[in-house]
């Protein structure tokens, strides 16, 4: 490659989002991609390295370019993959980029988190700021390493005050071809849901979310953020709005049924998951908002409309 | 075909509702509520829900409490905290409060109550909490509704007030002082409330604990028909003058406890007079 500006790295670029921050940043900046899955429909101009976070070639890519920046959202979630992997991959994925960010002199790490985190409660106060404990591994231990990788970019952000790391930490995102646990549940036809919650949902734009990353690049932006939507829905206005007919599961039921269902691979969503239709885990996103002057583009209707490739 | 007759009992109770407390009733509110598309606010209530929920609570208002209010003209605009007592068993104390500041009030307002947290655990009754305007009694929650200038009632006794026993019927419980934390923090005028009748509207002897742990409920008091349903005692509501405090929020408990002490005191004078005011407790 002739193009000797210094990169912004992207981690996880062969991702939905990792594609739409791809797709909106090469026109104003060097792309440089790292990702262990083909880059399908990749731009000409933005670089991609094929290689596991993990590995120590993900070093070579920090000395051989002059890197001023990271994305870091090589973060995976999957059920189905075995505890040790993805703890292994997640925290030590993110050890190395921000070891590799430390070493490089980069000046700029923003890290992908989640309002997962947070964890949905029947004690959560109704919109939690940057400062509420991240209780989501008391009742789901399968999101511990993601608690992990936003404790790993925390300490991070305190040990290196000559780097600006932001720590993003959006509600759930949906989008056209988004796989992710919400978008997959909102798509079905007749999903579950518990009879008699109908807990008020966030959700943002797969887009809106690319613009933020991208935003957070921007020169003095720095520290953890919530980061919202267009705003609150019930869930059950959400699949009225889809025109899909949820099934009311009485929660006791739900349960063990789902375990059931769960361990025997009839399902993909383990019971955990069910905490997230019952109780609040939403979020205040004023801090980013009045910080970076974001709004997001696209309204709620579409928001949720775009779950079905709108 | 289930929706069709949600929607017919939706409006039917809505019907009933401005039957009631007259059809004007939303035009009587104060203020603009933040609601979107989806008509809820960020944290859940529908007014258009609300307006159908509440049929029942309003004809309980007016027909079987017959209920009384004195000086609700003295709330004030603006944020404020209502502070009552609490009785009854079923928190219909609360309730009538609500009534009262939506159809009483001029202009009308839709308060806010905070409950406990193991309301959101309950089916149904979570969600129908949540879009009347109860919210999760957290600090946080308390404090982001205040600064939206809303108005919110709180029962400083709490849960051991509701399902007290008879004899303990219009003694003031123990205070918590996180009421008056949130008032000097987010400077707000305290308006006592006092509620005459609800505390034998269900009288309870007994409070069955080993029932009560069993069912993961707070308490478990039994009135002498078993349920506590309520008797049609008449509810009279006395709303004080606001009371102004200054001062600073982490001051020690023995500070906020001087200020803490000048509410309960100014409740339990409304109470007595209430009660000497009283010929009767049915009528």
């Amino acid at each position: 490659m002739s193009d000797d500006r210094a990169a912004v790295v992207v981690t996880g670029i062969s991702g939905n989002l990792g594609r739409v921050v791809a797709k909106q940043l090469h026109l104003s900046e060097r792309v440089l991609g790292i990702d262990r899955r083909p880059f399908v429909g990749r731009p000409k101009d933005v670089e991609h390295v094929q290689v596991d976070l993990r590995k120590k070639k993900t070093d070579e890519v920090f000395r051989r370019n002059r890197v001023k920046a990271v994305i870091h959202m090589g973060i995976l979630h999957d059920p189905r993959m075995s505890a040790e992997d993805h703890h292994s991959f997640n925290v030590l994925g993110t050890t190395r980029v921000l070891e590799c960010a430390a070493r490089y002199g980069v000046k700029k790490v923003v890290v992908l988190s989640s309002a997962n985190v947070y964890g949905p409660s029947p004690n959560n106060s109704n919109f939690l700021t940057e400062d509420a404990p991240l209780m989501a591994a008391s009742r789901f231990p399968s999101v511990r390493d993601l608690i992990e990788v936003d404790m790993l970019a925390h300490g991070f952000f305190w040990k290196h005050p000559e780097i600006e790391t932001v720590v993003l930490r959006p509600v759930h995102i949906v989008g056209p071809s988004v796989k992710n646990a919400p978008s997959n549940y909102l798509r079905l036809e007749r999903p579950w849901v518990m009879s008699g919650f109908d807990p008020m949902v966030q959700l943002i734009h797969v887009e809106d979310v690319g613009r933020v990353l991208i935003d957070a690049l921007k020169p003095g932006r720095k520290g953890v953020y919530n980061v919202v939507g267009p705003g609150e829905v019930p869930l059950s206005a959400v699949f009225r709005e889809l025109g899909h007919r949820p099934r009311s599961v009485p929660h006791v039921l739900a349960r063990p049924v789902l375990h059931t269902l769960f361990k025997y691979r009839l399902a993909s969503y383990p019971p955990e998951e069910l905490d997230h239709i019952q109780f609040l885990c939403m979020v205040d996103g004023s801090r980013w908002a009045a910080e970076s002057g974001w709004t997001p583009r696209f309204s709620m209707r579409e928001t949720i409309r775009s779950v079905l490739g709108e | 075909m289930n929706g069709r007759l949600a929607e017919a009992l939706k409006q039917g109770l809505r019907k009933w509702t401005e039957s009631m407390a007259g059809d004007d009733l939303e035009d009587r509110l104060a203020g603009e509520r933040p609601e979107n598309e989806y008509g809820v606010d960020p944290f859940g209530f529908s007014l258009e829900y609300a307006l159908s929920a509440i049929g029942p609570f309003v004809w309980l208002y007016q027909k079987y409490f017959r209920v009384q209010t004195f000086g609700i003209e003295k709330v004030p605009r603006g944020r404020v905290l209502l502070v009552s007592n609490h009785s009854g068993q079923l928190p219909l104390d609360g309730a009538m409060i609500g009534v009262a500041m939506l159809t009483e009030a001029r202009p009308g307002r839709a308060i806010r109550s905070m409950v406990m947290n193991w309301v959101p655990t309950l089916p149904f009754v979570s969600t129908f909490f949540a879009r009347v305007g109860q919210i999760v009694g957290t600090p946080e929650n308390c404090r982001r509704l205040l600064e939206k200038d809303e108005a919110i009632l709180v029962f400083p006794e709490g849960q051991k007030a509701i399902s007290k026993l008879f004899p303990l019927r219009y003694q003031l419980q123990d205070f918590g002082q996180g009421f008056m934390r949130l008032a000097l923090e987010t400077n707000t005028p305290i308006v006592p409330v006092a509620v005459i009748g609800a505390e034998e509207q269900a009288p309870a002897f007994v409070d069955l604990k080993p029932v009560a742990k069993l069912l993961g409920f707070p308490a478990f008091p039994l009135t002498p028909w078993g349920l506590p349903l309520p008797l049609p005692t008449r509810y009279r509501l006395y709303f004080g003058s606001p009371l102004f405090f200054t001062g600073r929020a982490d001051d020690d408990d023995a500070e906020l406890e001087k200020k803490v002490k000048v509410v309960k005191a100014a409740m339990q004078t409304m109470i007595d007079q209430g009660l000497k005011a009283r010929k009767a407790v049915f009528w």
